[in-house]
């Protein structure tokens, strides 16, 4: 259902009067429909679903949500350890 | 999730039983292919030397053995980047020669034509095939051509065998992995199957992905020269990594683990893969091979390897172990475990 | 890849591991909908990482497993027709009908292929203008607005030799309907990630108010999955019903407008059976009537097809969490992965085909001593 891939618009042009582009994905290029994002510009990234751009990708969000994860504190760093123990690794 | 499962009600004995025709997935090279080996063809060809079900059969002959194999080319479309099916047919059959450790020699060539075909396509892939022969050192040394009505053939399939003579203190075969043994493998993998999707409709890329086929036999006379110690060589071509690791260690009877995050995945490859939902593991390749060695010889064997030029990025990805005998399992880049079994059929796109 | 490896770093997975382990006192039951996440689950083996106290119940959101059985038979007839391209995404091809699959009906001759896009399908019908090219437009809300914008387009274009065959379900009626049952466990769901992007998350508030139970918008990376449980995690040790959104960079509350208005213009709602699970009201999307030209089940004639369910299939119970697949009676023997009786079994992340897999290693490792190889 939700196979949605990040990629970034590099080209946008009409088809039959449809808003289609090209998508970059991690270097790999493929046609995709536009229509569902008309506010998306040239050097934005989307989700892609079955060859639609379904949603912009909102960078902000995406370094606040990394920046919470990195303030976390990992179990190492609670015990002073470099790393966690084989054993521990491993849980379930 | 603890479970209390009774593995001796889990195989289905007569499975052949649920197909009244061949469907696609008894070519895939999972567990349905090997369904109708096991439960159709070795019964009705029962002999020794076939029962190993290596890349290539051991035929003890006065003074020596020699490797003989067969392979069929059915590729859809007959030419992909980075190739056409003549490579195919010349260097699968090299490879799985080599992969008995065997020098490859001579090599036949059967051609099932289509009614109908351009006379110019069939002449490109016979020079394709010349090319490829002349660079694996190898002879086309006899042949046979039927044509077919159209509308029967695709264009054309091609089956090629080869024979090649194993050195005395060569021994090589897929039930000879041990615990304790390391799993190398050559290189980057995925190109392949790509390589071939994606000249397909409905799953077509503007970038290029070509295919890696290429002969192996100078490669596995490298190893060889440096260890004799190899205990399983294997290329991993219609099911992938996965599925030829699973091959082995049901052979062998032992585990395999493999750790993903060793896994050499070129960008693009790994890019195709998450846009239409395949695992890298299950994907084809032409031009690369995994060895089963003890420790003690992989640094150095490792090392001649990368030396080669295919095989560069040779690296460890996984080891063999006595545990969980006949399955795979992988630490995923999270540090998790995840089965990595072989597929029923073949692996399909998915949008879930 | 960008969006995609800052999403799966295993250092900070760790950190959100241990997080998780530090705030779960109690035993909870959380239900993943959607089956991309699922498979993300068993993929990154998320499922063994959690504490023990965290159980994740499969839930219902993969088309390939509820789609109705009497649906997928009008499939295998349609593809069984002479000059017919049957065209579906790569999923749904080893789904079992009442008596085989597609991939069965193309080795008996039919014109079955695999596309990545309904949009390739159109093309097909461009190309082949003396066959009729029929899709398989099954799947989520996700999914919907790719086909509606292909039928679209296909009147656009006066297609004379193209149709559809919807079978498309929604999310909020199937959480109602767990969270109706009286067996159910699910204690907190994390919603479908990209569901939300096309369909926004405003419809989950009255599902959060009416049963009390928190609900969190979740991705499908490592990262996301882990945030998501994280958060409901907190609510349920918390005490709170809240609905949250663990998804920000691609989940808004208003969701896509654009796709909603071309759904509302293309789609009705309509009461649709899940298989396994049994109809469900106003649960699925059907074409409207201006639309009906391009419905494949009113083009061919597929109203006389029969059903019949495996009695044995526990499939529902098991989507619903009801009960675990190794407590099913035909669970490893008559049902494998191989010889599948339901849709979760032939799914790559169906339940059943998950336990198997991984019930297995279990077991086998169990059977043997620890040795010192293969750690790490």
């Amino acid at each position: 259902m939700c196979l949605g891939v990040p990629g970034k618009i590099i080209e946008i042009y009409e088809v039959y009067g449809m808003r289609m582009g090209k998508a970059d994905f991690g270097g790999l290029t493929k046609e995709i429909c536009l229509a569902y994002v008309p506010e998306v510009e040239l050097g934005d990234y989307t989700i892609v679903h079955v060859g639609f751009a379904i949603t912009r990708l909102d960078e902000q969000s995406a370094q606040e949500s990394l920046a919470l994860f990195r303030q976390m504190r990992s179990l190492a760093e609670e015990l002073g350890m470099a790393e966690v123990p084989l054993g521990q690794e491993m849980r379930g | 999730m603890s479970n209390a499962i009774n593995i001796e009600a889990w195989s289905c004995p007569l499975p052949l039983r649920d197909h009244a025709n061949i469907i696609l997935g008894h070519g895939g090279g999972g567990k349905l292919s090997a369904e109708l080996v096991q439960h159709l063809f070795l019964p009705a060809f029962q002999n020794e030397l076939l029962a190993h079900l290596g890349d290539s059969a051991v035929l003890p002959l006065a003074g020596g053995r020699l490797a003989f194999s067969t392979d069929s080319f059915v590729v859809q479309p007959l030419f992909f980047p980075g190739g056409n099916i003549g490579d195919l047919a010349i260097n699968g059959t090299v490879n799985d020669v080599a992969m008995s450790g065997a020098q490859p020699l001579f090599l036949s060539a059967g051609f099932i034509l289509e009614e109908g075909m351009a006379m110019e396509r069939l002449g490109v892939i016979a020079q394709t095939m010349g090319a490829a022969a002349r660079r694996a050192g190898v002879l086309l040394v006899t042949g046979d051509t039927k044509v077919v009505d159209r509308g029967h053939g695709d264009g054309v399939y091609i089956n090629t065998s080869g024979l090649g003579l194993i050195a005395a203190d060569v021994n090589i075969a897929p039930h000879l992995a041990r615990p304790g043994d390391v799993v190398i493998l050559s290189g980057a993998i995925g190109l392949h199957g790509i390589a071939v999707m994606s000249v397909r409709a409905g799953l077509d890329f503007d970038t290029v992905i070509e295919s890696d086929s290429a002969p192996l036999n100078g490669l596995v006379a490298t190893m060889l020269e440096t260890t004799t110690q190899i205990h399983v060589l294997r290329d991993p071509t219609r099911g992938g990594v996965a599925s030829a690791l699973n091959e082995i260690a049901k052979a062998s009877q032992v585990g395999i683990t493999l750790d993903e995050r060793k896994l050499p995945v070129p960008a693009a490859v790994h890019a195709a893969c998450e846009l239409l939902g395949l695992d890298p593991l299950y994907v084809a390749n032409e031009g690369k091979l995994l060895a089963i060695v003890p420790a003690s010889v992989a640094e150095a064997l490792l090392a001649k390897m990368q030396q080669h030029p295919l095989g560069r990025q040779a690296t460890i990805i996984g080891q063999v172990t006595a545990r969980h005998p006949g399955m795979v399992v992988a630490r995923t880049g999270l540090g998790g475990t995840r089965v990595v079994e072989m597929y029923v059929g073949e692996q399909l796109p998915r949008i879930c | 890849m960008k969006y995609l490896d800052e999403f799966r770093d295993p250092d900070l997975a760790r950190r959100l591991l241990d997080e998780i382990d530090a705030i779960t006192t109690r035993p909870w039951a959380i239900m993943e909908v959607c089956g991309g996440q699922t498979h993300s689950i068993i993929r990154n083996g998320i499922d063994q990482l959690l504490p023990k106290q965290i159980e994740l119940i499969h839930g219902p959101g993969c088309p390939v497993c509820v789609t109705p059985l009497a649906m997928i038979d009008k499939a295998l007839a349609i593809a069984a027709m002479p000059g017919v391209i049957f065209c579906s995404f790569g999923d749904m091809l080893r789904v079992p009908g009442s008596a085989k699959d597609l991939f069965q009906v193309k080795s008996a001759g039919g014109d079955v292929r695999i596309v990545y896009s309904p949009l390739d399908a159109l093309k097909l019908a461009q190309q082949h203008p003396d066959r009729q090219v029929v899709f398989f437009g099954i799947g989520f809300e996700t999914t919907a607005p790719a086909n509606a914008m292909t039928i679209f387009q296909a009147k656009r274009l006066g297609l004379q030799n193209f149709s559809m065959l919807i079978s498309h379900v929604l999310v909020p009626p199937a959480i109602a309907a767990i969270m109706e049952s009286p067996a159910h466990r699910v204690q907190a769901f994390l919603a479908a990630g990209h569901v939300c992007s096309v369909m926004g998350y405003w419809q989950y508030q009255p599902l959060v108010e009416r049963y009390q139970v928190p609900i969190v918008v979740t991705g499908f990376e490592p990262l996301d999955v882990l945030e998501g449980i994280r958060l409901a995690v907190q609510q349920l040790e918390e005490g709170r019903a809240e609905l949250e959104n663990a998804y920000a960079r691609a989940a808004h509350y208003a969701g896509n407008g654009v796709a909603q208005a071309l759904l509302a213009d293309v789609f009705e709602v309509t009461d649709r059976p899940w298989r396994g699970i049994g109809s469900i009201p106003q649960s699925g999307w059907q074409l409207r009537p201006a639309y009906h030209a391009f419905d494949a089940e009113i083009r061919f004639a597929v109203a006389h097809i029969h059903t019949h369910e495996s009695p044995v299939c526990r499939s529902g119970d098991v989507l619903q969490g009801w009960i675990k697949p190794n407590a099913c009676p035909a669970f490893g023997k008559a049902c494998t992965p191989r010889t599948p009786l339901g849709a979760t079994m032939v799914s790559s992340e169906g339940a059943c085909a998950a336990y198997y897999q991984y019930g297995r290693f279990i077991q086998s490792d169990e059977l043997l001593p620890q040795d010192s190889v293969t750690r790490g």
